[in-house]
């Protein structure tokens, strides 16, 4: 390992990164799988909270209800669903790329709309239920 | 393996790791992780909504019964192991801080393991009571 202070000092060439390119579908949506990674990487907290609030007992339950029942716990955890979906979709689609099928590009660009169509979908059709559900049982 | 001349010694190609140290791992359980967690994360969704407007007695009954609290546990243990997996090659691409990067990956190694033991503990405690 050549880790002198001359070598380290030597500006290197860097590739091109992402502003270098034309913004193309599957590329935002690499991204956004990433991002949605990012994301639930941290909505963890959420699930960990719930879990252990229902460990707890009634009360640390109750608060944790008050909270994801408000405007911004729900605004929270609907985000969680959607990222969760998405990154599940995304995930699949990226499986499906890993076996070695869907390259072409027109299997590209249906695989890619596909994941966003139906995590979008998948998010308010779960909410639909989830509310419709939450209102036979009050 | 025609080339006479191996400067690897035997051992170093029966591991089949050159410089790196480490070979394909972080991809294949990344893989495989993704794998199980496509069944474990529809298995989530049914169980939440299953939950959905249960007061706490009943959600404590349902997530300590023995198949929710396998399927919650399996869930947790993959999503964190995989989450782990995936903070670390994001901070790897975007932090370029030496010092800053090796701290922020013990962090996030800090954080997995707290969320990972304080929900398979808070399953366990549902699950054996008291």
């Amino acid at each position: 390992m050549a880790d002198t202070s001359a070598t380290r000092l030597k500006p290197r060439p860097l590739s091109p990164h992402l502003q270098i390119y034309k913004p193309m579908l599957t590329m935002m949506m690499s991204i956004v799988h990433r991002i949605t990674g990012g994301a639930l990487y941290f909505g963890t907290l959420l699930v960990a909270w719930w879990l252990i609030a229902a460990a707890s007992g009634p009360s640390a339950y109750t608060t944790f209800e008050t909270f994801i029942g408000s405007i911004v716990g729900r605004l929270i955890l609907f985000g969680y669903t959607w990222a969760l979906l998405h990154h599940m979709l995304g995930g699949i689609r990226h499986l499906i790329w890993d076996l070695g099928y869907g390259f072409e590009p027109t299997e590209r660009e249906v695989l890619t709309v596909a994941t966003l169509i139906g995590s979008i979908g998948l998010t308010i059709a779960l909410w639909a239920i989830g509310l419709i559900a939450l209102g036979g049982a009050r | 393996m025609n080339a006479p001349h191996h400067i690897r010694t035997p051992i170093g190609r029966v591991r089949g790791l050159g410089a790196a140290k480490s070979g394909t791992w972080h991809f294949w359980h990344q893989r495989v992780t993704s794998a199980a967690l496509v069944l474990l994360t529809i298995v989530f969704v049914v169980i939440l909504l299953n939950l959905l407007g249960r007061n706490h007695a009943a959600v404590v009954q349902i997530l300590g019964s023995p198949v929710v609290a396998i399927l919650m546990l399996l869930f947790v243990g993959t999503g964190v192991y995989h989450m782990w997996l995936g903070m670390q090659e994001i901070l790897l691409d975007y932090v370029h801080d030496e010092k800053l990067k090796i701290m922020s990956l013990i962090a996030s190694t800090f954080f997995c393991f707290m969320v990972g033991v304080s929900s398979v503990f808070a399953i366990l405690k549902l699950s054996f009571g008291v």
